[in-house]
């Protein structure tokens, strides 16, 4: 699968797809927003990306606890790695839009604060391992590690923000999918576009990068 | 492999026929400043071309390190 072509090719029309019908498609006029809206499909984009990259780590990190091979660890922490640059792209875009819109890059809405927290929560997870030379202990509280991590986004990036005020969108209840701020036109470039597109190009650069490792792997033994 | 794109093909065709259906009551008829009169203009076009432009060049930028990998990984297991 990691060695196939096809998806890199959907990869690739759906993202051209999404540039193109992202720009040119028509979007709800709404006050303050204006043609911002269409950061829908880059920014939040960067979010579901995130969440999937981190779930397919968390199942390698079970997998290695299962199983003891070294190579679901190596998965784990490239896929972990990739969530981290998509998350970090998420918080950096986040708050260039908010600049336009809310006022200020960095306003600690707790949307902004929940996303940080998830992220220096992974970014512990690189600190952790390399705070460790064995490599089987490594691998095992890395492991463990990853999992709660992933658990730890439940309620910074989940939960906290559909409970408190926000100037987020979607306000009380949905952290950033509300069903009054987008219609079918945008739905159409989001759900079948910018989503898988984005997420498979996460993928891709991730699985090229546990290729590399598994090569050093072999290399060294 | 034939098949998932297919599945894949059907899927988008079968979004492409829900949006009519699904825009009809989505119409604007607020003032909200919008980029009407630049995407009238034609000038959208360019920036979508510059996008597409560096997006395609990315691809290209990655396809070739993929190919790269693909190369050391068959010498590896000469």
């Amino acid at each position: 699968m990691i060695r196939q072509n096809w998806w890199k090719i959907i990869c690739v029309v759906l993202l051209v797809y999404t540039f193109v019908a992202g720009f040119l498609g028509a979007v709800p006029a709404k006050p303050i927003l204006n043609e911002t809206i269409r950061n829908l499909y880059f920014h939040v984009a960067m979010w579901f990306s995130m969440m999937i990259l981190f779930i397919i780590s968390l199942i390698y990190s079970i997998k290695y606890l299962r199983t003891n091979n070294h190579v679901f660890d190596i998965y784990a922490l490239e896929y972990a790695k990739g969530g981290i640059v998509f998350g970090s792209l998420g918080v950096l875009t986040g708050s260039i839009w908010a600049r336009w819109t809310w006022g200020a890059f960095w306003s600690s809405d707790p949307k902004q604060l929940g996303a940080v927290i998830a992220l220096l929560i992974y970014f512990a997870y690189l600190v952790l391992r390399n705070s460790m030379t064995d490599m089987d202990k490594r691998a095992r509280i890395g492991a463990v590690y990853n999992i709660f991590a992933f658990a730890m986004l439940f309620p910074t990036i989940w939960i906290i923000p559909r409970m408190v005020e926000s100037l987020h969108p979607g306000g009380m209840g949905n952290p950033a999918l509300d069903t009054h701020d987008i219609d079918a036109r945008m739905r159409v470039v989001f759900w079948p576009g910018a989503v898988p597109g984005w997420t498979l190009l996460g993928v891709w650069i991730t699985t090229l990068r546990i290729r590399l490792s598994l090569l050093e792997e072999k290399r060294n033994h | 492999m034939h098949k998932k794109i297919y599945t894949l093909v059907l899927t988008l065709f079968c979004w492409s026929l829900a949006v009519p259906v699904w825009a009809q009551g989505a119409g604007d008829t607020s003032k909200v400043e919008m980029a009407d009169k630049f995407r009238s203009d034609g000038k959208i076009y360019v920036v979508i071309a510059v996008l597409v432009t560096i997006l395609l060049g990315l691809f290209l930028y990655v396809i070739r390190l993929d190919r790269k990998i693909n190369k050391l990984e068959k010498d590896f297991n000469k």
